[in-house]
């Protein structure tokens, strides 16, 4: 225990400078009133519906729980949800990479990406409409098809028209966002590798891929999240009382037409809780794969 | 020795042009390569020198002309065909793999056994001195120790010519001087020919066998840094070539030499390539310039800068042309100073040359 | 890169572009098949109608009450764009210049309104809000859809306010420029072009957003998207040109907006902006 120079104590800052020194002035208080706002709307409900579903109109504080996990005509509702959403989101990220690979070699992509950008931006209601007119069985694609002599498919009103309108209203979106990754990735990496030897088969394996997983992964969460909440299409172009009654329906059917809103919360969580489940296990993935940066070094 | 280039006798760069659109951005390269060659390819910044080296590794296609590897053609190949190494200006390395995967990229191309991956890789490390690098990542190295790692990547592959893209210019000064010598060394050791692309004229003097100077997508000068120091062939060049001070005059002939107007007086200067009486352009380096008591030209000085052994200093002559040139004495803005240059260091250009 | 593709490089290049305008074609006959529907008298068992007129556009003006659930719809969608904008701008002027102690924690908590879709957390939300006598009128709808918003033009500001070098507003402020004044005179002039892309791209969302709105909603405060689910929902009752001439309607709504915001801003900043920011997850 070695003898400490005695020192005279320090000013004592005023607090304004102390908190300045955390970068905490009156700056940072502009971020408050989007804080509440996100807190008081978002988060509370959230935490309030959270609460509600342990509180049923009637039972234990698991009933509402109980209730959807012994019930099939409810918790089938998750299987269809999946069959739907799982299909949808391998379909809508894995064909956008080789598209993108494509694309991100055209000069002038911006009529693509305008064109791209319409499906997003309409909506999935009127897809919905739109898709019930065209993929009718007297709609125009029903007739081409019976013009090449290939018969007439039903594409509404079941499975099907629904997991096209997923593709639809899905794919512009994942293709937007793979290209964006890949766009970010250094070409200077692609052409050391082919001086190297390496093919274009090889370059995609050992380059693009894993550089591209960690954008992947993150298309793949925000992808699935999206399908696996589909509703207005799931109920006008699909069969909402049969194989496309996803669990947007069972919440919806519960809050408006049962009116219990307790059970809605709960089937809103179990949702999320889906959600989150799929999510993480995609995170989870990522750590197997390369996690850094896109270039190739300095300079 | 487990790395060693493979043997060829020469590659041929025959009439080579690309142009972009309406853009020419190489007329008509030719030039021989012999194998163990270092060559470098000097110019300013866009003057053909990289769209060069990129048609060379097979990155950019050739629009007319061709290039020859001894008898075979090879300007159709595609990158990956061509084996020639290649380091590029940003080193491009392999982001998500550790030193040696990058180093062995190449070799695992090839398909070759591991443990001869690994034999190659350690003594690629050897050479360029990163032994104990091996497993961390790019992104955990120092730019010099990227540049390394870009370097034996390029050579372990055991390449009959060896592409470097302006490696060295992310690097700073001290650094950038210990590297090229580095690289000059695992040059030697390989035996590799080298082709490399600089706008550094004295990078490009200490390191190659024949420096090619190119402006505006052509080659306007292929020689030895001797010959491109002391007989630049045009003006353009010697102006790259650090011949700073460039006046245009009349010529009269007086010998074997030419009479040029400089600062209003007459001084004697050596013609290049057939320059005759008439319309010149005469090329004086600063260095060549010296400060004369007596000599012929008087400058009163406009700036001086100090750098250690001597002052680079820019003056004024009497009919207003600005002159570069050295002073190992002080000298400060104003004062009056007679310049004079040797007959031989005075490189007299017909104007029609240029 | 490099010369001569091979064959079966150029036919898998082929079938990609087949896809492609594969794509691009059924959804424009999508659209196409609205269009002509709505113009057309009747329709069966043929390429086309069998004559065209307009009444169908009268019709579906008076059956659906177009004027007042346009109206409503501007409201609603001026209503979010002003207070996202005057709650978002501030909010993502004092994340872009300021490191406050749990700054990761406010960023993570803007992200989440925009990761997790509306179905997830609207029935909560709209529980709260018609609790709070909230719900089933405009006041309900306009705050339920601000809760993606806010955070999306957070998100999607940050980077533009960084773009504004930090000494300008060093040197306002040494002339005597308060904050509210640094914002009025020196801020909003420099970041004019960011906002003015947030807010379109805000404006476009919502017009196009179902779920919130269709959770909150009343008689009296639908949008257009939600009473064009309800007509469809109910499409054996009605005709269905009618239905497609509001489905015209729509459109024309939306698409026109997005030409406007498309003169400002990149089409894949529509989609990527924010969603970048979750990289940083």
């Amino acid at each position: 225990m070695s003898d400490r120079a005695v020192e005279a104590p320090a000013e004592r800052l005023p607090l304004r400078v102390r908190l300045a020194l955390y970068d905490l002035d009156g700056v940072t208080l502009l971020v408050l009133p989007a804080v509440l706002f996100v807190i008081a709307l978002f988060v509370y409900p959230f935490a309030y519906g959270f609460v509600l579903s342990f509180e049923p109109k009637k039972g234990a504080w698991f009933a509402n729980y109980a209730k959807f996990f012994s019930d099939p005509f409810l918790y089938d509702t998750i299987e269809a949800t999946f069959r739907l959403a799982i299909p949808a989101t391998l379909i809508n990220v894995l064909v956008s990479i080789p598209v993108a690979l494509r694309v991100r070699r055209m000069r002038n992509r911006r009529v693509l990406t305008t064109i791209l950008v319409i499906p997003i931006t309409l909506g999935t209601v009127l897809i919905a409409e739109g898709l019930l007119n065209y993929l009718g069985p007297q709609g125009w694609f029903n007739r081409t098809l019976m013009l090449f002599g290939l018969g007439q498919i039903r594409l509404v009103h079941n499975y099907t028209g629904v997991m096209l309108s997923l593709i639809l209203s899905g794919f512009p979106f994942t293709f937007l966002l793979t290209l964006s990754y890949l766009t970010g990735i250094d070409p200077s990496l692609e052409q050391a590798a082919a001086t190297l030897g390496a093919k274009a088969r090889a370059r995609f394996w050992t380059i693009l891929m894993p550089l591209l997983a960690q954008g992947l992964a993150i298309n793949l969460c925000l992808s699935f999240v999206q399908t696996f909440s589909v509703f207005p299409s799931a109920v006008l172009l699909g069969a909402p009382a049969g194989a496309t009654r996803v669990i947007s329906i069972a919440a919806y059917q519960a809050a408006y037409e049962q009116y219990d809103s307790s059970m809605a919360s709960a089937i809103a969580m179990i949702m999320g809780f889906c959600q989150l489940f799929v999510v993480v296990l995609i995170l989870a993935a990522r750590r197997f794969v390369y996690r850094g940066a896109a270039g190739g070094g300095k300079g | 020795m487990v790395i060693a280039a493979r043997d060829f006798r020469e590659l041929r760069l025959d009439g080579m042009s690309r142009n972009f659109g309406a853009v020419n951005a190489l007329t008509g390269v030719t030039l021989s390569v012999r194998r163990g060659e270092f060559i470098a390819l000097l110019g300013p910044s866009g003057c053909g020198k990289s769209t060069a080296l990129n048609c060379l590794a097979g990155l950019l296609t050739v629009s007319s002309g061709s290039i020859w590897l001894d008898k075979t053609r090879i300007d159709r190949l595609a990158p990956e065909e061509r084996g020639f190494g290649m380091v590029f200006q940003n080193y491009a390395l392999f982001p998500h793999m550790s030193v040696r995967k990058n180093i062995g990229f190449g070799l695992s191309m090839q398909g070759l056994a591991k443990a001869e991956i690994a034999r190659k890789v350690n003594e690629a490390l050897a050479i360029v001195r990163l032994g104990d690098q091996g497993y961390k990542l790019p992104g955990q190295l120092s730019g010099g120790q990227q540049q390394r790692v870009a370097i034996a990547r390029a050579i372990v592959i055991e390449p009959p010519l060896v592409l470097m893209d302006e490696p060295l210019s992310n690097l700073d000064a001290k650094l950038r001087l210990e590297m090229r010598a580095e690289i000059r060394r695992i040059h030697e050791l390989i035996g590799s020919a080298t082709i490399y692309v600089t706008h550094d004229q004295e990078e490009a003097l200490s390191l190659a066998d024949r420096i090619v100077v190119m402006r505006a997508g052509e080659v306007r000068q292929v020689g030895t840094p001797e010959d491109l120091y002391s007989r630049p062939a045009h003006p353009d060049v010697a102006e790259f070539m650090g011949y700073r001070n460039q006046i245009g005059s009349r010529a009269e002939k007086s010998g074997n030499l030419l009479n040029v107007i400089v600062g209003g007086v007459s001084l004697a200067g050596t013609p290049v390539d057939g320059a005759g009486e008439g319309s010149v352009v005469a090329a004086i380096r600063p260095d060549d310039l010296k400060v004369a008591a007596g000599g012929p030209i008087s400058v009163r000085v406009e700036s001086s800068q100090y750098h250690g052994q001597d002052f680079y200093c820019s003056g004024r002559t009497d009919d207003g042309a600005e002159l570069y040139f050295r002073s190992e004495k002080k000298v400060t803005k104003g004062d009056s100073v007679r310049l004079a240059a040797d007959a031989s260091r005075v490189l007299v250009y017909s104007r029609a040359a240029s | 890169m490099g010369p001569d593709k091979s064959a079966s490089e150029r036919l898998w290049a082929i079938a990609i572009w087949a896809l492609v305008i594969f794509f691009i074609l059924n959804f424009t006959a999508m659209i196409a098949t609205v269009l002509v529907n709505s113009f057309g008298t009747r329709w069966f068992n043929a390429w086309l109608p069998a004559s065209f007129t307009t009444r169908w556009y009268q019709s579906a003006w008076d059956e659906f009450q177009l004027h007042d659930v346009l109206i409503v719809t501007f409201e609603v969608v001026g209503a979010v764009v002003l207070f996202s904008g005057l709650l978002g701008v501030p909010a993502a002027y004092a994340l872009a210049r300021r490191n406050f102690p749990g700054k990761q924690f406010v960023i993570l908590l803007f992200l989440l309104p925009m990761l997790i879709p509306p179905i997830t957390f609207g029935i909560p939300l709209a529980t709260v809000l018609y609790q709070a006598r909230l719900g089933g009128n405009m006041s309900g709808v306009i705050l339920a859809n601000l809760v993606p918003t806010v955070p999306f033009v957070v998100l999607v500001m940050i980077p533009f306010i960084e773009q504004i070098d930090p000494r300008v507003e060093a040197a306002a402020r040494v002339f005597g420029a308060g904050t509210g004044r640094l914002f009025i005179h020196i801020l909003i002039p420099l970041l004019a072009p960011g906002i003015l892309a947030a807010l379109l791209l805000v404006l476009v969302r919502t017009i196009a957003m179902f779920e919130l709105t269709f959770f909150t909603a009343g008689p009296g405060s639908q949008t257009l998207v939600v009473a064009l689910y309800y007509a469809v929902y109910a499409a054996g009752v009605r005709a269905g040109q009618s239905i497609d001439a509001m489905a015209v309607v729509y459109m024309l709504t939306t698409i026109v907006w997005l030409l406007i915001a498309l003169r400002f801003v990149d089409p894949t900043q529509i989609v990527t902006r924010a969603k970048r920011e979750a990289t940083q997850l």
